[in-house]
């Protein structure tokens, strides 16, 4: 297997896995941060305690989970408890270190709109909603989001914040927001003082202006700008073999 | 499962169809629960058999039952907070309701997870309202008037609280109960303890019905007890194309195809047609599924060790 030979989705994937390093608790989301979180487990973070709001604390999937739901996450997991334990204790009550959420829309505080697009009562598209988004983001300690960076997707105003990202005001928010947006084509970061997202790594072939193009306000442009760093023939063995052989994340 | 001590006379076992009659009426507020697992398909599909309007559908994750129950016309309303395919995408009929009122419109009550488990909670134990740390900083109490933020007595910030529940009856799926509706779970428990003690009527439904020793023998696994039982239901299989920890897997293949083929509300009637009014009851939908199809859904095993409660005398 050729590691220059990967697709943008495998180097999101490898990337938002590799930012867990470091990370004890994971409060893992559906989609893209499934097959990250599993990844993870899989390659650097055997340690890696994965929580799913459907009430599974330690979960060893012995297949890629098919939902947060599936039933290989409660065979062979830590413990198995009901949503009010999962929410009231594990994740309210501050056990998780790091959780992974995606969205349609999203700004440059890091601000997720997963709810519609347009208005809410006449939405032009009707999206999911919440799901335990809302409280994820308020609870855990640090948020990474992991998205496709496209047009439409990173705006200058979220056309509704289903999940809050930096706010002025911190008070009824006890976890940390967010701290990393890792897409397909760039990585990006919140450390600056105005908590406002900021271009870190991107993307073999991509430039700022490629990923300005796809930014709906003038975006702020790290110093130490650098290159995504690439899969390894492993974590791709990992990802095409064992956790995604039909292709479905490629 | 007829010969079973106690089953025959007990007055809560009885066929769906007579749990539905007997308790969901229109304008009922029904909730079918169950998150991803133990979603009970067969109620949902004996209602809409039975032909019931102007439902009020209470459910976090409104999933593949929901978007047929909002297709066949039975709901007005829904209160929910996850609109997914879980794991595939979109709910094609429900999106159909709401963008475009068809077959008719759906008014929709939103909250979060966490909200919706308060809500149940409130509900259950008879409280004017939850505490949750959410909402702060979003759209969503905006979204829907009844998410509210109150003073902390014993400080000086705010806290979210969302209204009790309790639904008019739920339909909840499980591994196995005895006769008196002393009902056994494992796998996600997901809210199904805490919409049973919510809900005004409670019809629980099982794979299998057993004696009243096998549920004693292990009380720590009773999660819901007969005491808030009205009806228990025989229906192996009564959850597919959803899952059964142990029993069943999900057929994702029927997820999938559900997604191709909701996208047009002819093909989903016609799909209606074919598998919910064109059958009389679940055993003939599972006849129809055939054999071979519920095999593939065998899970391999793994079992439990026992463990040792004591014997007390």
């Amino acid at each position: 297997m050729d590691n220059n030979d990967y697709s943008p989705s495998e180097l999101m994937i490898v990337n938002a896995a590799r930012a867990l390093k470091g990370s004890r608790v994971v409060f893992v989301g559906v989609g893209l941060p499934n097959i990250a979180c599993n990844l993870a487990q899989r390659s650097h973070a055997p340690e890696l305690e994965l929580v799913y709001e459907s009430g599974v604390y330690g979960a060893h999937p012995a297949r890629l989970p098919l939902s947060i739901g599936d039933p290989t996450l409660v065979s062979d997991a830590t413990s198995v408890v009901s949503m009010a334990d999962l929410f009231m204790y594990y994740l309210q009550g501050g056990l998780v270190d790091v959780a992974l959420l995606g969205g349609a829309q999203i700004d440059k505080y890091g601000n997720l709109n997963t709810t519609v697009i347009g208005d809410y009562a006449a939405p032009k598209t009707r999206l999911p909603g919440s799901g335990g988004a809302c409280e994820i983001a308020i609870n855990a300690h640090k948020i990474f989001m992991i998205m496709r960076l496209k047009g439409r997707a990173f705006v200058n105003k979220v056309d509704f914040v289903t999940s809050p990202g930096h706010t002025a005001d911190r008070a009824g928010i006890p976890g940390g927001g967010p701290q990393l947006v890792i897409t397909d084509r760039a990585l990006f970061d919140f450390a600056n003082e105005e908590h406002e997202m900021t271009l870190i790594e991107i993307a073999p072939g991509e430039t700022v202006d490629s990923i300005q193009a796809d930014v709906g306000w003038p975006l702020r442009v790290s110093p130490t700008l650098r290159d995504m760093t690439p899969p390894t023939v492993d974590e791709l063995r990992i990802v095409r073999e064992e956790l995604d052989p039909t292709g479905l994340y490629r | 499962m007829n010969e079973l001590a106690g089953t025959s006379s007990s007055p809560k076992v009885m066929d769906m169809a007579t749990a539905v009659s007997r308790f969901v009426a229109g304008g009922s507020v029904v909730a079918i629960e169950g998150f991803t697992a133990f979603i009970c398909f067969a109620a949902a599909h004996e209602i809409i058999r039975q032909g019931k309007k102007d439902l009020t559908l209470v459910r976090m994750t409104p999933d593949l039952v929901y978007d047929q129950m909002v297709a066949a016309g039975v709901a007005r309303k829904m209160v929910f907070s996850y609109l997914g395919n879980p794991g595939v995408g979109n709910l094609h009929c429900i999106r159909r309701a709401v963008e475009k009122g068809i077959p008719q419109p759906l008014e929709l009550e939103e909250y979060s997870h966490f909200g919706m488990v308060g809500r149940y909670i409130a509900g259950a134990s008879k409280l004017p309202f939850f505490p949750l740390r959410s909402y702060t900083a979003t759209d969503l109490p905006k979204a829907n008037p009844d998410i509210k933020f109150l003073h902390n007595p014993y400080g000086e910030d705010e806290i979210a609280v969302v209204p009790p529940i309790n639904p008019d009856v739920a339909f909840l799926h499980a591994q196995r109960a005895d006769a008196q509706g002393n009902t056994q779970l494992w796998g996600l428990l997901g809210m199904q303890k805490e919409v049973a003690f919510a809900a005004k009527k409670v019809v629980i439904v099982v794979e299998e019905i057993v004696a009243e020793d096998i549920i004693r023998r292990d009380p720590n696994r009773t999660l819901i007890p007969g005491l808030v039982v009205d009806a228990v239901v025989v229906e192996p299989y009564g959850a597919h194309p959803s899952y059964v920890q142990g029993y069943y897997d999900r057929d994702n293949t029927a997820y999938l195809e559900w997604d191709k083929m909701s996208r047009d509300q002819a093909s989903t009637e016609a799909w209606l047609q074919e598998w919910v009014y064109g059958v009389p009851d679940r055993g003939v939908y599972l006849e129809k599924l055939g054999k071979e199809r519920l095999a593939t859904l065998a899970p391999g095993e793994l079992w439990a060790d026992g463990v040792n409660y004591g014997r007390y005398a």
